[in-house]
């Protein structure tokens, strides 16, 4: 391989887009107002958008005969390096918006960095990203905030996700060997450093949304080393259903 | 509670250069949510460049029993357009 | 209103229809021009979205990025068609909600076809031909309706739809050109999806009741046995080309007409699935009520915070 440690860096961004395209994509055809339904599926669409340009990327440097969806569906659990967040169930809509607006906030401040890289093909991907991504966050906020200071359901609802997956926002801070390796070299983006602005960002759009900020410093963490929690052998057994029962075919 | 999310008109300037033009109708809470529908809505091909909403409830329309004295009084008032004037054909430029 | 005065505009409007004028919502209109619109409409846009939960079903577990990118926009498109329509309809007087009620009550209908599983992901490539095809054939005329938001709406929705039948034909040609699996697989979703979409054209013009009104009106242009015949022409040569068997031994080109002549329609399965015995009536209803009522919460949060918005921005102001 050319260059495994940028392979396995690419990974760590384009699995997250994967796994949360797949999670919206769960919900087409359910949400509380057709409108609703046509916005989520937007964010899906630019998510596997981004995951396909990342992937072609990614197989180019691993061999000649790969493609994105080997890549995309013929992993085993161990290698999928999502962090745990973007895996989380379709609880309520509460969640759907709270697990989109801590992640959107993390993924707009990594695409600005990154359209810095040395590298030309992220410095593309993160561009075009950037434009996708701030629109994504617009309207996850704002739904943070209707839901927030929406009715007395609502808040508790929105509390009760909020509160739920504050554990797993620290785990998009912590880098991995590949990921340090490439933040060295100029190629990667230096998470770390993004984490304190991330919570002040989060932290000012839920005081707005009249929610209370978790103040729980109990953080989970592993997805990025590829140790998922359960729900994602569910989401594998689907997004793989076709490529493993019919291994070897073109679609 | 269940109160229904309004009716909102959707005007989409297709490109520069271009008018705004009615695109459809859409259901949102309130306007940001209205423009975020729109764009959802109405641009998924690349149709638009601006977008404008308004509720439609304030939008005023005329009645169309009233056509007769609305617009046709119009109509024979054909001094208003320019063949109305006889020239003779030598006159060029006009 | 007299009901001499009544029987005359009735007559203009007629005759305005006949001219090929179109009718705008806030012209006068009769009663039951404004009852058949809604209910035709309404069934359209709720075909729209029930028909989203087929082929939803299989957005988790598309064979490959690009084919789930192209089921996510299809199903999309899905919903945008059923919200033209539905605006089209709150034109004449009705509230969506009110639309809704009508669905999940079970009074308003929808079309049959969205009632039969989505078992293998051939059927994303069958329904793709053969259901947006049979949905085109009917819908092209529309465009041309007498009534003004309607026919806006179908131009719309036709401009869009044409890459749904190229998206599902081209799975089909995919998996033909594939392994022997992949072309069973093609063969067994043509077999279990030519019926139903035969029949998704409407049941024959002489157990047809709406059909005379309906013409009259340009809410149809051909009948439903015209639009049938017309289909089946125009499939078989797309079937031959990949090389799969239409599922019917009746089946065969008359030179005489100038058609395909065809077997029997098994109609009791139609009015059977019609009247709400069908594989999957109950699962597709269940899943809309669930919908909506699931997101009850979420539509009077917004509003609610909506109202707050308002209210702190005229104090504000004052």
């Amino acid at each position: 391989m050319k260059n495994e440690t940028l392979y396995q860096y690419i990974l760590c961004i384009a699995d997250n887009s994967l796994i949360l395209g797949q999670r919206l994509g769960e919900l087409c055809g359910h949400g509380p107002s057709l409108e609703t339904d046509i916005a989520i599926t937007n964010i899906a669409l630019d998510l596997i958008g981004q995951t396909r340009s990342y992937y072609q990327y990614a197989a180019r440097l691993i061999d000649e005969e790969k493609t994105e969806d080997d890549i995309a569906f013929l992993r085993l659990e161990r290698e999928y390096k999502n962090v745990l967040l973007v895996e989380q169930p379709n609880t309520h809509f509460g969640y759907v918006m709270a697990r989109q607006f801590l992640f959107d906030v993390y993924h707009l401040m990594f695409l600005e960095k990154l359209q810095y890289s040395k590298d030309d093909q992220l410095v593309a991907v993160a561009k075009k990203g950037i434009k996708e991504v701030s629109y994504h966050k617009r309207f996850s906020s704002d739904w943070v905030k209707r839901l927030g200071d929406g009715t007395e359901e609502s808040r508790q609802k929105m509390q009760e996700a909020v509160d739920d997956l504050w554990r797993f926002t620290n785990e998009l801070f912590l880098m991995t060997d590949a990921e340090k390796t490439m933040a060295a070299n100029g190629i990667g983006v230096d998470i770390a450093q993004l984490k304190e602005e991330y919570y002040k960002e989060v932290s000012d759009v839920l005081k707005e949304a009249t929610l209370t900020v978790p103040e729980n410093t109990y953080f989970t963490k592993g997805g990025k080393e590829g140790i998922h929690t359960e729900h994602m052998g569910y989401i594998l057994s689907e997004l793989q259903y076709m490529q493993r029962t019919y291994p070897n075919m073109t679609w | 509670m269940t109160k229904n999310w309004p009716l909102w008109e959707v005007f989409v300037r297709s490109k520069n250069g271009l008018e705004h033009r009615h695109f459809g109708s859409l259901h949102a809470a309130d306007a940001e949510m209205a423009m975020e529908n729109a764009r959802d809505v109405y641009t998924r091909r690349n149709e638009g460049v601006s977008i404008w909403v308004v509720e439609s409830k304030y939008i005023t329309a005329s009645n169309p029993q009233d056509n007769g004295e609305l617009f046709e009084p119009a109509q024979d008032k054909i001094y208003r357009h320019p063949t109305f004037y006889d020239l003779p054909d030598d006159v060029k430029h006009m | 209103m007299s009901e001499n005065e009544v029987k005359n505009l009735e007559a203009i409007f007629e005759a305005r229809i006949a001219r090929d004028e179109k009718i705008e919502p806030k012209d006068w209109m009769p009663e039951k021009y404004r009852q058949t619109h809604i209910r035709q409409i309404s069934q359209h846009a709720h075909s729209e979205i029930v028909g989203m939960l087929p082929e939803g079903n299989w957005i988790t577990r598309a064979p490959s990025l690009r084919r789930k990118a192209a089921l996510l926009a299809k199903v999309q498109d899905e919903a945008g068609h059923g919200l033209y329509l539905y605006s089209a309809c709150e034109t004449l007087g009705i509230s969506r909600d009110e639309l809704y009620e009508q669905l999940h009550s079970g009074k308003a209908k929808y079309s049959s076809i969205f009632n039969y599983p989505t078992v293998t992901w051939a059927d994303m490539g069958a329904i793709g031909w053969l259901v947006d095809g049979a949905a085109i054939i009917n819908q092209v005329p529309l465009c041309n309706t007498s009534f003004g938001p309607y026919a806006r709406a179908m131009v719309r929705v036709c401009k869009e739809e044409s890459f749904h039948q190229r998206q599902g034909y081209e799975i089909m040609l995919t998996l033909c050109n594939g392994t022997q699996e992949q072309k069973e697989m093609a063969q067994d979703a043509l077999n279990r999806w030519w019926w139903p979409s035969l029949m998704m054209l409407g049941p024959t013009d002489d157990a047809s009741v709406h059909t005379e009104q309906s013409m009259k009106w340009k809410l149809k242009r051909k009948t439903n046995d015209e639009l049938r015949q017309q289909f089946i022409d125009q499939t078989v040569p797309q079937a031959d080309l990949l090389g799969l068997t239409i599922p019917d031994p009746d089946l065969k080109f008359n030179e005489e007409t100038g058609h395909y002549d065809f077997g029997p329609i098994d109609w009791d399965e139609f009015w059977q699935v019609v009247k709400g015995h069908g594989p999957c009536n109950k699962e597709r209803m269940n899943a809309r009520v669930n919908a909506w009522e699931e997101g009850a919460w979420v539509r009077d949060a917004a509003m609610a915070y909506a109202e707050k918005q308002t209210a702190k921005k005229v104090a504000k102001a004052s």
